[in-house]
């Protein structure tokens, strides 16, 4: 599928989102949330992220092909971490005979 | 766009430009899905030791500097919608915004790396380098020099890719000023504008996770 050619207003709409949000992971910074404040941080990040790929990457508007292609990459990622916390998370539960 | 044009850009392999221009997005991906697990073992060690010590992962990252890592933040994210509209000069063939769009992302660029340069100076001199010189005085020394080696190991793996964008950028200016990009062939732009979108992503979550690891 060939790109279509979006308004520059697009892209400039974009990048104040993108500087709110980053204006908010700032912010979040200097306040304390407790365990919380990574899970916002991160939540924002993937915010951003969905914006970038959607918008400047052009995942928008393109083929399922492509949109499963942009998805592989964070499911392996996403595999990798759950299966290695998992092993971390459950050390010493339970003691191993040698 | 000529009938002849079109011809001359057409590799023999495709049918038309639109499948030509699938392909080359689709390889671009794959090979982008492939960056996420490179940064990804090393996204995986930070977590891992993170979760193993969470308060000296905390008080390392405050001595990361925050405001010059939320600069290079919004300057990344800047040149990136520069880049985008790059994208958009390529498709409608303007070469003169092309060119010139294209120079200011590398421009950026390289602001980004001048500001990490000056971050990574103050590191060297405040001693927190892993290695012998390393020197921490507050609790779990050790914890703490794992941090900073995952913030030079992560920031530096990032800056390599910034550098290879930026010559990318330069390389696409010059054949763009020769006119490579005519006549509908905008593909190496947009696969180009891929790569530096991706770079800017990674930092999107270095930023919150070496600089905001602790709240200020």
């Amino acid at each position: 599928m060939t790109t279509k050619v979006l308004a520059p207003r697009v892209y400039w709409t974009n990048f104040l989102w993108l500087m709110g949000l980053l204006a908010l992971t700032w912010g979040l910074g200097y306040v304390n949330f407790g365990v919380f404040n990574l899970p916002i941080a991160l939540f924002i990040s993937f915010a951003k992220t969905i914006l970038i790929v959607l918008f400047f990457m052009h995942i928008k508007g393109s083929s399922r092909l492509l949109h499963l292609a942009a998805m592989t990459g964070l499911l392996w990622l996403f595999l990798m971490l759950l299966l290695t916390l998992t092993d971390y998370y459950s050390r010493g539960w339970v003691s191993v005979p040698r | 766009m000529s009938e002849a044009a079109a011809e001359n850009i057409l590799a023999e392999q495709f049918d038309d430009l639109e499948q030509q221009h699938e392909a080359a997005k689709l390889g671009m991906w794959i090979f982008l899905a492939t960056e996420v697990l490179f940064f990804g073992g090393l996204f995986l060690a930070y977590t891992v030791y993170r979760y193993l010590s969470p308060e000296a992962f905390a008080a390392a990252s405050r001595h990361t500097e925050v405001i010059l890592g939320g600069a290079n933040t919004a300057i990344l994210l800047f040149s990136s919608t520069l880049m985008a509209l790059a994208v958009r000069a390529a498709q409608l063939g303007r070469r003169g915004h092309l060119i010139w769009l294209l120079l200011a992302t590398a421009f950026l660029g390289m602001v980004f790396m001048g500001v990490k340069g000056l971050e990574y100076h103050k590191d060297f001199t405040e001693h927190l380098v892993p290695g012998a010189d390393f020197q921490w005085h507050e609790a779990n020394p050790g914890a703490a020099e794992m941090f900073f080696w995952l913030y030079f190991a992560m920031t530096g793996l990032h800056a390599i890719h910034v550098i290879v964008g930026i010559i990318l950028m330069l390389v696409l200016a010059v054949f763009a000023w020769r006119r490579r990009f005519a006549g509908g062939n905008y593909m190496p732009v947009e696969i180009a504008g891929l790569y530096w979108h991706f770079v800017d992503i990674v930092w999107v979550f270095l930023f919150p996770l070496l600089y905001l690891a602790g709240h200020r």
